[in-house]
């Protein structure tokens, strides 16, 4: 089957727009099913130490108050790490609520007050009395950097960087050096729904769980695995995500508490988490990173370190990439890389969009331009000159590498040529203009993924997976891949996604929903033809007799022969004819499995450069980002409107990483102290002027069927570097901890 | 949140009497702070007493001239009342300055006055607080008080008012009209706020069960010369690090009358007399402003995360003044100039 | 550190009472406590779950519903207050066969992702429209600041905006 062009790569408003615009798109709080009881969480006031007594009987004496659950009465379930285990459970001991007096952390659950109504298990809520003994906590990632240690233990994926050459010679090699340390602060994802959980009791332990999820797959995992259901008991469905980012790739502790508080009470019941308490879970873990670059006279790198401090919790080794990137993103012989985990009492770090990327190519990018005025070129000119053709790191070809073209293109589209080199050569009245660019680097992955394409004897194709809509258009883009490989108009298909009873897909994230997902929809739509032309051929229609499926093509709703369009048959008369009410087919992932244990033969990867523009009060120090271009080489683009927003939400992010995003602890308590939206800044309408999205031509045969590589965070790469850039461009005031407030440019 | 009645009260003084009957009574006007507060578990009050139905929304011309903000008045219609953006362009620019226009929509200008601070140790009840728990501690000092003051503080208590709008009554010289058990009365603008000293849990003069019931602003509202000038960590929806109300009365570049007041810096709005007689009869200069400025923070203290907010504020006093003095660079509201350099 | 503790001792539960809302044009009435908010009330009781419950402390905009035409944080108001208003939600302002002009751009500019903070931007964009104070791409950005969008539409939300925007005002003249 050929894919035409009819609906890929063609701009396409979003299938569930009129649902989300109308607000009958329903969120995980949002399925009001009858008797539904509610649940509040109780948070830890201290960091470190344990429960001495809850005192539940005034609570208990409320009229509407059903139950306090806390370490005190939760029943007896699965006793060994591994069933409390999620799809990207890190190394360690994953965190169980309510399963013992120990408080770990700050903010730790440590009761739910389950209640009639949502008012009233509040009230109970602020009047629960518990007494805490409290030991001494250590939060402070710098008292600790003589303790970190080398993760040997982390998600599945993680690969400890690799170092190559010889660091120490290429360092004395050069003639330029640059040495810097970078910081960042926590930062939390504070997607704009808060995590809920909505349990719907059928009775005899039978749920219909209605998650806030990025997976519904590993909500169900981690509730089979604790409270001994099965899968057909425990059904999750979560057809819309208020926002992920990464925040829902682990399940949070309201499903459990939920299904807790249903089981025990068999009742539907519903929790929902606060604003402040979606600081009480995972979270871009605070990082310090050191960088150290040499250049030969050509600006040619001879050496790159990157070493990285990064805290997790007492309970697991949260791992990311951090300065992998900077073993590949540059051609240099000499790369020395570390990454180093320290323990403090905080919950579990978390995957938050481009997790690791984001960090690390603020530190390489921002070194990048601090080497460009130590050699005395233009900060695109040292790039290209460094320009890696292949991918040292692990020493594989690139299956397709565009990223010079989104260099020349973006440049040329910003007007980077114009740009005088000094710092604070540039004014716009009275303001200081400050040029800066930076660029990136991602993964494209592919997954396996099931999917299953249904014709009905309407002519109507439904195509499901249990994959997720967070917000990149999932709905939309399979939509497209389907309509298009079946030959349909979009509104003669559906797809369906967000529920355990579907075919398994893997978890929303990673920015590999797109190729995994999409090039399983084509891969069921080619076995939903086979099928169709198997059933064709029982019928009296000679032209298709013993004709292969290569001989056809699926167009306006019909299968008909390439070697001659008139021979065409109703896709509706076949199903009709079948006596089913539809015809099936559900792709294999033996293949893609089998692929995966494969050594890769190509490096495949997404890149981007961004170009950026401020303008900042010389007297004020205020910053506005003016322009923004972010030219991003990603595969096919399936759909350019929804990509496009993909990208312009991630400069958004990277605006916010730069300027403003920092959760701040007081170590003094163990407590994050600015956790609302009102104090944990991320950027407003106002913050936002132009932004300019360019998708370079980017052919790729080798990354997979469809030529895909993802959205999700390679448009945010290089943005809060390039941001920094600019400003140092701007203001000669080269500030490497993050955020640049304005008290760091005074 | 706790449980508690809510009664909508008809008439002032029936308002009154019932907060009197009630020990832990509130009033409520449009709730944008109260309810945030209750939320939090920060202020329990067990009975609300709703405050709509006293007809204390009209905005009205007294006969000296001046102007009567009803203290139900919302802050938008405040703001955008003809009278205020004609005569008082300081004040309409400072409540534009301030929250979001849905919370404008709500909040009252009796309300805005009502405002706590929003000092992060005020806000989370695991930590010593004097202002939520007098005699418990203050955490702000030695931590995080990067949004605390600089003026005005005490060895109890470092936070700030978080108000724009009363910046700008401040400066402007308002009259605070109150009702309560004892009858009515009047109160400075100046007076109305307190400093912390001792007593942090304070923040205002109000005695037990008053009430505010109008705002009286003089005739003079510098409608020539002004500027509200907001510092924030972002373009919008942020509270000030610093902000600046300077209204000026200029006889060619002579400075006529001035006024001068700050918000972010104190636990009350911060208006400097003494600064403002210091730009008085000199010319409108750089100069000038940098001695007001100077003036203004020579008491200044630091706290280590908000110390920058003592070069900040002067800076901003600098350009507020030439801002007024100019009148240039003046468009809609502050926050358009903010948001579009 | 001295930890603490603030609970106060149970208070005895105040009665609920009833709250009669008029809302897209209906008439409701509801058995309430006194503290249910608009938000809680719209959404546990109404099953209108087109309000959204961001942040819950007027620091997020998801909630706005528009009340005698102007727009609020519905989460900041108790349904108490609320009785003699006339309140309109995003399920008042269209539906999916018959969307209103702002629905409609926003599907068109493509002015949300995940689509939680849509109805309050909607509502909110509505409110501005009713407001008329915004004309400029300048003014609609900073008049849509009370909204916060996380997976960061502001760009095509102010196109979307500015379209409606910019008929009114051709309406208007």
């Amino acid at each position: 089957m050929t894919l035409q062009t009819n609906y890929i790569g063609k701009p396409t408003s979003r299938v569930d727009g009129p649902a989300k615009v109308t607000g009958t798109a329903k969120y995980a709080a949002e399925y009001n099913v009858p008797n539904l009881l509610y649940g509040y969480v109780v948070s830890s006031t201290i960091t470190k130490g344990k429960i001495i007594k809850i005192d539940t009987a005034p609570v208990l004496a409320l009229p509407g108050v059903h139950q306090v659950f806390s370490h005190e009465n939760v029943p007896s379930l699965a006793l060994f790490d591994r069933s409390y285990k999620d799809m990207l459970a890190p190394g360690g001991s994953p965190f169980r609520p309510l399963h013992s007096a120990e408080i770990k952390y700050s903010q730790q659950p440590v009761a739910l007050v389950v209640a009639d109504t949502f008012e009233l298990a509040r009230y109970a809520a602020s009047i629960l009395r518990i007494e805490y003994e409290e030991v001494a906590f250590e939060t402070e990632l710098r008292k600790h950097l003589d303790d970190a240690y080398e993760p040997g233990r982390g998600k599945i994926g993680f690969q400890p960087p690799k170092s190559r050459g010889n660091f120490g010679k290429g360092w004395k090699e050069g003639v330029a050096h640059v040495e810097a340390q970078f910081s960042h602060h926590a930062q939390h994802h504070n997607p704009m729904e808060n995590f809920a959980t909505t349990v719907e009791w059928l009775g005899d332990k039978n749920l219909n769980i209605y998650d806030k999820t990025q997976g519904a797959f590993n909500s169900q995992q981690v509730v089979t695995g604790i409270f001994g259901l099965s899968k057909e008991q425990a059904r999750v469905i979560s057809k819309y995500t208020g926002g992920g980012f990464g925040s829902g790739l682990r399940p949070q502790y309201q499903l459990f508490l939920a299904v807790l508080a249903s089981l025990e009470l068999e009742r539907s019941v519903r929790v929902s988490l606060t604003r402040e308490q979606m600081f009480s879970f995972g979270h871009r873990p605070e990082t310090l990173q050191h960088v150290a670059l040499a250049t030969a006279a050509d600006g040619s790198l001879t050496s790159i370190n990157h070493v990285a401090v990064a805290e997790t919790s007492q309970f697991e080794d949260f791992t990311e990439n951090v300065v992998g990137w900077s073993g590949m993103l540059y051609d240099c012989k000499n790369v020395q890389l570390g990454y180093r985990l320290a323990k403090l009492d905080v919950y579990t770090p978390l995957d938050m969009r481009a997790p690791g990327a984001a960090l690390g190519s603020v530190a390489l990018e921002i070194a990048m331009d601090e080497m460009a005025y130590a050699a005395g070129l233009d900060p695109l000119e040292l790039r290209l000159r460094n320009y890696s053709d292949r991918d040292q790191a692990q020493d594989l070809p690139f299956s397709s590498k565009a990223l010079r073209k989104c260099y020349h293109e973006g440049a040329a589209k910003f007007g980077w040529e114009q740009r005088t080199a000094e710092p604070g050569s540039m004014r716009d009245g009275n303001l200081l203009v400050g040029w800066g660019m930076a660029g990136g680097v991602w993964d494209a992955t592919k997954l396996p993924a099931t999917v299953k394409a249904s014709l009905d004897a309407d002519g109507h194709l439904t195509v499901s997976s249990g994959t997720n809509e967070i917000g990149t258009g999932t709905y939309t883009i399979m939509t497209q891949i389907a309509a298009e490989s079946m030959g349909l108009p979009l509104e003669a298909v559906t797809f369906v996604l967000g529920d355990t009873t579907l075919p398994v897909s893997p978890l929303q994230g990673g920015s590999w929903t797109a190729a995994s997902v999409g090039n399983s929809v084509v891969e069921a739509c080619t076995k939903l033809g086979e099928a169709l032309l198997k059933q064709a051929q029982k019928m009296d229609n000679p032209a298709f007799s013993g004709v292969k499926i290569e001989e056809v093509e699926f167009a306006n709703g019909q299968m008909r022969l390439r070697a001659d369009a008139t021979q065409a048959i109703v896709l509706r008369d076949v199903v009709q004819a079948s006596g089913e009410p539809s015809i099936e087919a559900e792709n294999s992932t033996i293949m893609a499995k089998l692929e995966m244990l494969k050594p890769p033969k190509y490096s495949m990867h997404a890149h981007n450069a961004v170009f950026v523009e401020v303008k900042v009060d010389p007297d004020l120090m205020t910053v506005h980002v003016t322009r923004v271009v972010n030219a991003v080489a990603a595969g096919r683009i399936l759909n350019p409107k929804t990509a496009r927003s993909q990208v312009l939400g991630s400069v958004v992010w990277g605006l916010g990483m730069a300027l403003m995003e920092e959760s701040v602890m007081d170590h003094r308590f163990g407590r994050y102290m600015n956790k609302s939206l009102a104090e944990y800044h991320v950027p407003v309408n106002a913050d936002i002027h132009d932004i300019d999205v360019i998708f370079v031509s980017e052919e790729d045969d080798k990354v997979n069927p469809l030529g895909i590589k993802g959205l999700g965070e390679v448009g945010m790469l290089g943005v809060a570097a390039a941001v920094a850039n600019a400003i140092y461009h701007a203001t000669g005031k080269r500030v490497r901890d993050m955020p640049i407030t304005i008290d760091k440019l005074l | 949140m706790n449980s508690f009645t809510f009664t909508q009260a008809t008439a002032v003084a029936g308002a009154v009497q019932d907060n009197t009957a009630h020990p832990d009574a509130a009033y409520i006007g449009g709730g944008t702070n109260l309810i945030d507060l209750m939320k939090e578990n920060v202020a329990r009050p067990t009975h609300l007493i709703g405050l709509k139905n006293l007809g204390l929304d009209t905005i009205e011309t007294l006969p000296d001239g001046g102007l009567r903000l009803g203290a139900l008045a919302t802050n938008a219609a405040t703001a955008w009342h003809p009278e205020v953006e004609s005569r008082y362009p300081l004040l309409n620019q400072a409540i534009l300055a301030g929250a979001s226009p849905q919370l404008r929509n709500m909040a009252t200008d009796g309300g805005n006055l009502m405002q706590r601070t929003r000092c992060y140790y005020f806000y989370d009840l695991t930590t010593p607080c004097n202002k939520r728990e007098p005699g418990s501690g203050c955490s702000a000092i030695g931590g995080y008080n990067r949004v605390c003051g600089i003026l005005g503080t005490s060895d109890s208590c470092i936070a700030t008012h978080p108000s724009d709008m009363c910046v700008a009554l401040a400066a402007l010289d308002t009259t605070v009209r109150v009702s309560g058990p004892n009858g009515e009365r009047t109160i400075k603008f100046e007076d109305f706020h307190r400093l912390p000293g001792d007593h942090p849990e304070r923040d205002n003069t109000l005695e037990p069960g008053e009430l505010i019931t109008g705002l009286d602003l003089p005739k003079k509202g510098f409608s020539q010369n002004f500027s509200y000038l907001k510092l924030r960590d972002r373009s919008s929806y942020a509270f000030a690090l610093v902000s600046v109300a300077a209204a000026l009365e200029l006889d060619g570049n002579t400075i006529i009358d001035a006024r001068l007041a700050l918000g972010g810096v104190a636990h009350k709005p911060w208006r400097d007399q003494e600064a403002e007689a210091l730009l008085i009869g000199q010319p409108a200069t750089a100069e000038t402003f940098g001695r007001a400025a100077a003036k203004v923070l020579a008491g200044a203290k630091g706290h280590g995360a908000n110390t920058f907010k003592i070069e900040l504020a002067r800076r901003a006093i600098v350009r507020a003044l030439k801002q007024a003095t100019e009148m240039k660079e003046v468009v809609d509201t502050n926050a358009f100039q903010n948001s579009n350099p | 550190m001295p930890q603490v503790t603030q609970a106060p001792p149970p208070a005895t539960l105040a009665p609920t009472q009833a709250v009669s809302l008029h809302i897209n044009g209906q008439a409701h009435t509801l058995q309430l406590a006194p503290w249910t908010t608009l938000l809680d009330a719209l959404r546990e009781y109404l099953d209108l779950t087109g309000t959204k419950k961001g942040c819950d402390h007027g620091q997020c905009g998801a909630c706005t519903v528009l009340v005698d035409g102007k727009r609020i944080n519905s989460c900041l108001s108790l349904a108490v207050m609320q009785e003699g208003t006339d309140i309109q939600t995003i399920e008042g302002m269209g539906t999916e066969g018959s969307l209103s002009p702002l629905q409609q751009a926003f599907i068109d500019h493509d002015a949300f992702q995940c689509g939680y903070c849509t109805p309050g931007q909607i509502c909110s964009a509505q409110g501005l429209i009713n407001e008329g104070k915004a004309k400029t791409e300048a003014e609609v950005r900073e008049l849509m600041s009370g909204n916060v969008c996380r997976c960061g539409a502001y760009s095509n939300i102010l196109s979307a905006v500015m379209e409606v925007v910019g008929k009114e005002l051709k309406i208007e003249n």
